[in-house]
């Protein structure tokens, strides 16, 4: 009983606050109406057992996804009224593909309802493990059987990094004083660099 | 009782929203990469949902994939942004044509 009035809540939050992220006119709100949408989802995860997604959906997204188009919102100055023209005008085509979408989809869960399709029963090693809960076993199957995917995973985040940092970062002049020339210091030899002199004593030294 | 279709329905509404906010904001980038954040939430809540109905755990490993490759998405697509309103001073999708394309 208890999950039903739940599993509404949560569903009827999201759709909700989804709607609004697409809806509201400016961008910051439509980021807070993410982050609701996000949480929400969250709490249909965990409903069903996907406590560690579910937490991994709160901190990668809310934590990191959302606050990062939060930045960008915030750092860039646009005249989102601008943006919002054609808002009216792509209504009715929006709504109608949106509609043929919906419709296709109904057909499809009625096609999976009628239970022609075989789905795909678990077989032993994708299976949770007994007693052991939802982290646990997705930690004892994702450093075995998909480690390698994992390893793969971590190699597209880095790139990401590497990609948004070489995209956003800044080409100063490299004249500009304050700033190192690693090129000209490689480059410098001992015998350049430096002279020997032997000074005498009671006079200075010509350079 | 809640069964799997009220998950698949949800999520299918989901993904719906999502593809209509790509529809409805077509000029606003920022609005066109968060509808793309809805429909991949969508996928991921379908995937846990099977995964958790079916018993088996596969589902939940690759919606962790379906996370990571969305956040670096996320990540590259903003910088591209900022980078592109550096240049244009806009982020009108309709003025992209520098590649005449």
């Amino acid at each position: 009983m208890i999950q039903t009035f739940a599993f509404y809540l949560f569903a009827a939050f999201m759709i909700a606050s989804a709607v609004m992220v697409i809806m509201s006119r400016n961008p910051v709100h439509s980021v807070l109406w993410l982050i609701l949408a996000f949480f929400n989802a969250a709490g249909l995860m965990v409903l069903v057992g996907a406590e560690f997604i579910a937490m991994l959906l709160v901190i990668v997204y809310v934590g990191a996804v959302a606050v990062l188009f939060l930045f960008v919102v915030m750092m860039l100055d646009i005249d989102f009224a601008e943006l919002r023209a054609g808002f009216i005008r792509n209504f009715p085509l929006g709504i109608a593909i949106a509609l043929v979408l919906l419709a296709e989809l109904v057909l499809g869960i009625g096609a999976y309802r009628a239970g022609e399709i075989v789905l795909g029963t678990p077989t032993g090693t994708a299976a949770p493990l007994i007693g052991a809960g939802n982290t646990e076993s997705l930690g004892a199957l994702l450093y075995t059987d998909y480690l390698f995917l994992f390893e793969a995973t971590g190699l597209v985040l880095l790139v990401a990094m590497v990609g948004a940092i070489v995209l956003t970062l800044r080409e100063r002049d490299s004249a500009h004083r304050g700033h190192q020339n690693i090129g000209k210091q490689v480059r410098r030899n001992p015998d350049e660099a430096t002279v020997m002199k032997r000074p005498t004593i009671g006079k200075g030294i010509d350079l | 009782m809640i069964g799997i279709e009220h998950y698949i329905v949800v999520s299918a509404i989901l993904f719906v929203l999502g593809v209509l906010g790509i529809f409805l904001n077509r000029k606003n980038i920022i609005i066109i990469l968060m509808a793309i954040e809805l429909i991949l939430l969508s996928v991921n809540l379908n995937l846990v949902a099977f995964s958790a109905f079916l018993g088996d755990l596969t589902g939940q490993i690759f919606a962790m994939f379906v996370l990571a490759v969305a956040a670096s998405e996320a990540a590259i697509g903003l910088a591209i942004l900022v980078i592109y309103f550096r240049g244009r001073g806009t982020i009108a999708v309709d003025s992209v044509d520098r590649l005449k394309g």
